[in-house]
């Protein structure tokens, strides 16, 4: 493997919530500019280990370290600055429903006051253009469908130009249609905002789609962290099994 | 047995938890002025109504009881004292919790419990945004200070009911009834109505905002929240009610 950057180096990494281990000591290396996808089933720990990975969330043991720096060492302003190089869209947009959408998506502009007040409207329209979703600003987040919420969700997480953009199940949930959209909306930021992405996801079409990189988490930890054509030649059980069962919910009509 | 005492204590933990967040963060800023109206807006001018009217009837049902039971004395004369002191003293700031529990202390349960459940809260977060400082602090200080002031317009409303009743209805002298509302009460009385009721609105806003804080486990967790939200603050409103009043005085 080629000496490329190393964006986020995650070692050793465990979290128990009471008596029940959700991450067991996870090691990861994300490359600068890539897009990596983290596979594993419902409650194997992927969004604990997304939550790690930004801070929100504290390891019992081990660290995340994002351009050599470990994350919750950071407070106060630390942090604040921290959580700038990051986007993070949600698994529902988790969208403020008390604002409109061009609100929602201008929230981190002024929260993290990185532009001038008299260029957030601009912004926000051009973030709202990229998703596809040009003259919605005025309405509520209710209004929308839930795939739009997702894209005002993703405007909102590009809205500042985060190095790093964090996706939670992006596409779970959408219709085939709309799915393909949301890879085409993810692979379109990797180009134009040349931010790291890393995706949570269970749906393999859209791995397919949208990684450099495969990672499976499975009891705890990464198993395999391969390109997906690698993937598809690894005969090791737990990963066909999870395409296989991901197959069957292809095959099998709602 | 042992698990519901540690839950009980885990709730006591997480309300001083979120009183000393909400003290710590009240001071810094950015300080969100649109926030602060708008809570005060819900929880002082929106609730005005359905408080105004417990107060008067309260103050009317007062009014006729307490006739019909002084008059076995030969002490009717002291009808409209009795009102009043009842109502500033005590009943307005009480009444006037629970029903703020009920309206405002439910919908800080619900509102914070979806927002939690829909992961706005960890959004908030991301964008460097405390949640604390963001949603509870503007919720606590607009109930802290929205509630006695509906107390204060309560106290007048309640004697105003039990003064329409004694004259009107019962036909009491309105010289000999204004008199002695006005005769024995001491601005003391007033003053810690006044208290009681902040106080009230410290503990309505803080349970009915921990309760949504930590809301788990989607529209059941919710409705969880908002039902712990109200019942909570009303158990904690009724008992610390004895124990103000043993320190006011």
């Amino acid at each position: 493997m080629t000496e490329a950057t190393v964006k986020i180096r995650i070692r050793d990494l465990h979290r128990a919530f009471g008596t029940k281990v959700v991450l067991d000591g996870v090691d990861l290396d994300v490359e600068a500019g890539s897009s990596t996808v983290i596979i594993g089933g419902s409650g194997s720990g992927k969004s604990v280990f997304l939550k790690h990975v930004i801070g929100l969330l504290t390891p019992d043991r081990g660290s995340v370290e994002v351009d050599g720096v470990t994350v919750h060492q950071l407070r106060g302003t630390d942090l604040t600055r921290f959580r700038r190089k990051f986007g993070m869209a949600f698994q529902e947009g988790a969208l403020f429903d008390s604002m409109t959408v061009a609100d929602n998506v201008a929230f981190p502009l002024r929260r993290l006051g990185s532009i001038g007040r008299d260029e957030v409207d601009d912004r926000v329209r051009e973030c709202l253009a990229l998703v596809h979703l040009d003259g919605v600003g005025d309405k509520m987040p209710a209004e929308l469908s839930g795939g739009m919420r997702r894209r005002v969700g993703f405007a909102r997480a590009i809205a500042h130009r985060p190095e790093i953009l964090l996706f939670d199940e992006p596409t779970t949930g959408l219709d085939p249609v709309t799915k393909a959209s949301i890879d085409e909306l993810i692979i379109d930021f990797r180009e134009s905002l040349q931010s790291t992405l890393v995706i949570i996801s269970h749906d393999m079409g859209s791995v397919f789609r949208t990684a450099d990189k495969v990672a499976m988490l499975y009891e705890g930890r990464i198993i395999v962290h391969a390109t997906p054509r690698e993937l598809l030649t690894l005969e090791d059980p737990r990963i066909s099994e999870f395409l296989r069962r991901d197959l069957e919910t292809w095959a099998t009509p709602p | 047995m042992s698990n519901s005492i540690e839950a009980f204590f885990e709730e006591i933990g997480r309300f001083f938890r979120m009183l000393w967040q909400v003290l710590v963060w009240t001071p810094r800023r950015p300080f969100d002025g649109r926030q602060w109206l708008l809570q005060m807006v819900r929880v002082g001018v929106n609730s005005l109504p359905v408080v105004l009217l417990t107060a008067m009837f309260t103050g009317m049902v007062m009014a006729l009881q307490t006739t019909s039971t002084l008059q076995r004395y030969g002490a009717e004369r002291y009808v409209g004292s009795l009102v009043a002191l009842s109502m500033v003293r005590e009943l307005a700031a009480v009444l006037g919790g629970l029903v703020i529990a009920g309206r405002s202390g439910s919908a800080m349960g619900a509102e914070l419990g979806s927002m939690r459940v829909t992961e706005q809260i960890d959004a908030l977060e991301v964008m460097a945004t405390d949640p604390v400082h963001y949603l509870v602090v503007p919720r606590v200080w607009a109930t802290v200070f929205m509630l006695p002031l509906l107390v204060a317009l309560s106290d007048a409303i309640g004697i105003w009911g039990g003064y329409v009743v004694s004259v009107l209805l019962l036909g009491t002298n309105p010289v000999a009834y204004m008199e002695t509302t006005f005769q024995y009460m001491e601005f003391s009385d007033l003053f810690s109505g006044l208290v009681k009721a902040a106080f009230f609105g410290l503990l309505i806003s803080i349970i009915g905002c921990q309760q949504g804080f930590y809301a788990r486990g989607g529209a059941a967790g919710v409705g969880r929240a908002t039902t712990r939200a109200v019942v909570f603050a009303s158990i904690a409103i009724l008992i610390s009610d004895f124990f103000l009043t043993k320190v006011l005085f």
